[in-house]
């Protein structure tokens, strides 16, 4: 029950602000069920997936989907995501995810005022 | 901006959605809009592009034994569902309200991840 609820949560931003949804996905496994953060990580890219295509649908009905600049970002981000599920395994990310909210906090100020 | 960056932010994107589960379309979204997209193509866009991520990304992960089948199901079928309901809403609004509330979207997400990494503290 409490997955179908963090599914439907997930879907609803995924789609709107077109984000996997495992920011959504992350937290509320950790939070409300206890996962592991592997488990969480891991499962949650796997109802991406689902959400994704049935978003990419929707979206290509309102002709928004542009399909070689997805090839452009998505064939690499496929190629670097191997690398990174094995440092997942061992590395200490700290350091990075804080450089990372930084960046992220950067694009949004600058998406606010574009 | 030049396609260059466009692949180069392909692949950290792809590092973080295997790092963190956070998904490479946080990321995607920005280098579409910068590429001269505008938000509803971006965010149309980046969902397709997520999609062979997470299958590598799943396909990996599975193998490290870290994927509960069952769960990933059931949030998917009813985040597939909830989907129809955000692309709804996205179309309803004009471009800069969408930017807008990603932007802040996006400040949102990067106090937690700082939030997580804290915590993660030893």
């Amino acid at each position: 029950m409490r997955l179908v609820l963090i599914g439907l949560v997930a879907g609803f931003f995924s789609a709107l602000f077109g984000v996997g949804g495992g920011v959504v996905i992350v937290p509320l496994l950790l939070l409300l069920c206890a996962w592991q953060a592997r488990v969480a990580t891991a499962t949650s890219l796997a109802a991406i997936g689902v959400t994704a295509v049935s978003g990419v649908v929707g979206y290509a009905l309102h002709g928004d989907v542009r399909v070689g600049y997805a090839a452009l970002v998505g064939v690499p981000a496929a190629v670097s995501v191997v690398g990174a599920t094995a440092l997942q395994q061992r590395l200490r990310t700290r350091t990075i995810e804080l450089l990372f909210a930084v960046f992220l906090a950067g694009v949004s100020v600058w998406l606010f005022v574009k | 901006m030049s396609y260059v960056l466009a692949v180069v932010l392909g692949l950290v994107a792809g590092g973080f959605a295997g790092l963190f589960g956070v998904g490479g379309g946080i990321l995607f979204v920005p280098t579409l809009v910068a590429l001269g997209l505008d938000h509803h193509d971006a965010t149309g866009t980046s969902l397709l592009a997520i999609i062979p991520t997470v299958l590598v990304g799943t396909w990996r992960q599975s193998r490290y034994g870290n994927v509960r089948w069952r769960a990933a199901l059931v949030i998917g079928v009813a985040a597939a569902a909830a989907a129809q309901g955000g692309v709804a809403v996205a179309e309803a609004l004009s471009d800069a309200t969408l930017r807008r509330l990603f932007a802040g979207f996006l400040a949102l997400v990067a106090v937690q991840i700082a939030w997580r990494a804290r915590r993660a503290e030893p």
